[in-house]
């Protein structure tokens, strides 16, 4: 058990970094071998997790809907995602003529970057993250709201009425949900008094915020559920994309590698918001703790911090599937109705409240 | 006024879409009870059809050999694509007079749209649906079927 405790990833990523120190003459050439490696180990990470995400999602949507799922390729179908993959590289990368084509090629690459630049602050497990800056929360709702950018882009670029249609669309929703995103973050923010992700985790080490801020905080968590989902266009509110009136939406035009493109960051958006949630509601890698108790705790402490953050992070991805399957897809008034005259009334008092305990220091 | 209407509203929106959540819930963790899929060619031994189930026509015979059509070709008329085509002869009954009877049945299954009109059209029930649907062929001439079967005759009492 100490074993596995000591091996862990933040003790790998220090052991590499003092080799590279140690070995390599020139500092700034260390500085850029580690960030190719991180990259690297980024992209390692992040593509078998869209495999895993997206054969989980049609496993949770086919027993939601009392069906099997994939089950024929590979064992309870879990090479099906493989096969599809296999399918997407195949396939012919269309550039429709009348297209800006230029716009038309970057779309996709601009969609996946962004999501992949949110996950810079996040922390993975105790000591292991990629950028502790100290603006974290700001950064990830500046940058995760630029991928409206990549979307609009696809779909004006695409040279079809449905793109345009569905792009126009996503932009509206970005724009409004992103404001009840931000005002959720900002309960959180203020009972921490940091917008830093390490502060953040640690300031849960007596409890997480989800159970000690009482009811506003559990308010802010669920509209930081639905928020998010609406920004990551998932169904229900998945107008970007509408099956059913705008054939795919934005990504119309896209096949192949391209559209598979989408598909990534569709899924990386998912785990970058759940990782959100879960690292400032959930308590991130911190490990389940209740108070003074000092056994409970430290057998706590003895499952390793990644485990925490991944069990907590799949939970909410979980939530977010089960809202796909679940609910009815919104029209756009009612889409904008939710937003305007529930999450952010709401979500405003909520602040108020969250601030007024945590100056009066009502938490626990 | 305004404000209880507004929490009212949003505690009925949180309350069903709660109760969605918990029937969804409850088909994940009773996967194994509650899956319908039939995984057809799998299942082909055990498969069970429908009552309602209609796959093609056909008609029954019993021991004897004998079947309930009389020939009078209502089914015929019935059927909004000519999928049936009734051959009739004059058979010598045994007190000497001539009567209209079945020669061939001919019923095209390639034509058929299963709409059951022939079915609900018979006067003596000569005819039903059956529950067989693994139709393909490799050639459409196989789906042109004789449905009474050789050597048949019409059932005692059947007018
Ligand atoms: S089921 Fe309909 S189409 Fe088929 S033979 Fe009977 S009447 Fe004709
Ligand atoms: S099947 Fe019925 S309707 Fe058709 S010819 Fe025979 S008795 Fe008449």
């Amino acid at each position: 058990m100490n074993l596995l405790l000591m091996v862990s990833f933040s003790s790998i990523a220090g052991g590499i970094h003092h080799w590279l120190v140690s070995n390599i003459a020139s500092e700034l050439l260390a500085k850029v071998i580690e960030m190719v490696i991180a990259g690297v180990a980024l992209l390692l990470f992040l593509v078998p997790l869209c495999f895993v995400l997206g054969y989980m999602e049609r496993k949770v949507a086919g027993f939601m809907q009392m069906r099997y799922g994939p089950n024929r390729v590979g064992p309870y179908g879990s090479l099906q995602i493989v096969a599809d993959t296999v399918k997407l590289l195949m396939k012919e990368g269309l550039t429709p003529t009348g297209s800006d084509k230029f716009l038309f090629n970057l779309a996709p690459v601009i969609v996946v970057v962004t999501c992949m630049l949110v996950i810079a602050p996040i922390a993975f497990a105790k000591d292991f993250q990629l950028w502790d800056i100290n603006i974290g929360v700001l950064y990830v709702s500046a940058i995760s709201s630029l991928a409206v950018i990549g979307i609009l882009m696809a779909g004006w670029s695409s040279y079809n009425k449905y793109s345009l249609l569905g792009a126009m669309r996503s932009g509206a929703q970005i724009v409004s949900y992103e404001l009840s995103v931000g005002l959720s973050l900002i309960s959180i923010v203020i009972l921490t008094g940091s917008l830093k992700m390490s502060d953040i985790v640690m300031s849960q080490e007596t409890g997480w915020w989800i159970f000690r801020g009482h009811l506003p905080v559990l308010i802010s968590f669920v509209i930081f559920v639905i928020a998010s989902t609406a920004e990551i266009n998932r169904a229900p509110f998945d107008l970007a994309e509408a099956e059913q009136e705008l054939t795919a939406g934005f990504h119309t035009e896209y096949a192949g590698m391209k559209f598979a493109m989408f598909l990534l960051a569709e899924y990386i958006n998912l785990f970058v918001v759940s990782a959100i949630a879960a690292t400032l509601f959930l308590g991130g890698w911190m490990p389940f703790h209740i108070g003074h108790w000092e056994a409970f705790n430290h057998i706590m402490d003895y499952v390793p911090s990644s485990l925490w953050f991944l069990s907590k992070t799949f939970f909410v991805i979980f939530i977010i599937m089960q809202f796909r399957w679940t609910f009815p897809r919104l029209r756009v008034d009612q889409l904008l109705t939710l937003e305007w005259k529930y999450l952010l009334p709401i979500s405003m008092v909520n602040t108020i409240l969250v601030t007024v305990m945590a100056i009066m220091g009502w938490h626990f | 006024m305004f404000l209880t209407e507004y929490f009212r509203t949003v505690y009925k929106g949180v309350r069903s879409l709660l109760i969605g959540m918990k029937t969804t819930g409850y088909y994940f963790t009773h996967a194994r009870k509650e899956i319908k899929t039939e995984e057809y060619p799998d299942n082909r031994a055990t498969l069970t059809m429908f009552d309602r189930f209609k796959g093609e026509v056909t008609m029954p015979h019993d021991d004897n050999n004998e079947h309930r059509c009389t020939g009078c070709q209502a089914c015929e008329i019935a059927c909004p694509n000519g999928t049936i085509k009734i051959i009739t002869k004059q058979e010598l009954q045994p007190d000497g007079k001539k009567k209209k009877a079945i020669d061939t049945f001919v019923y095209h299954l390639e034509l058929c749209t299963l709409c059951n009109m022939c079915v609900t059209a018979c006067p003596s029930d000569a005819i039903k649906m059956g529950q067989s649907f693994e139709h393909s062929v490799y050639d459409k001439k196989q789906l042109k079927k004789v449905l009474n079967k050789p050597g048949s005759k019409i059932m005692e009492g059947v007018e």
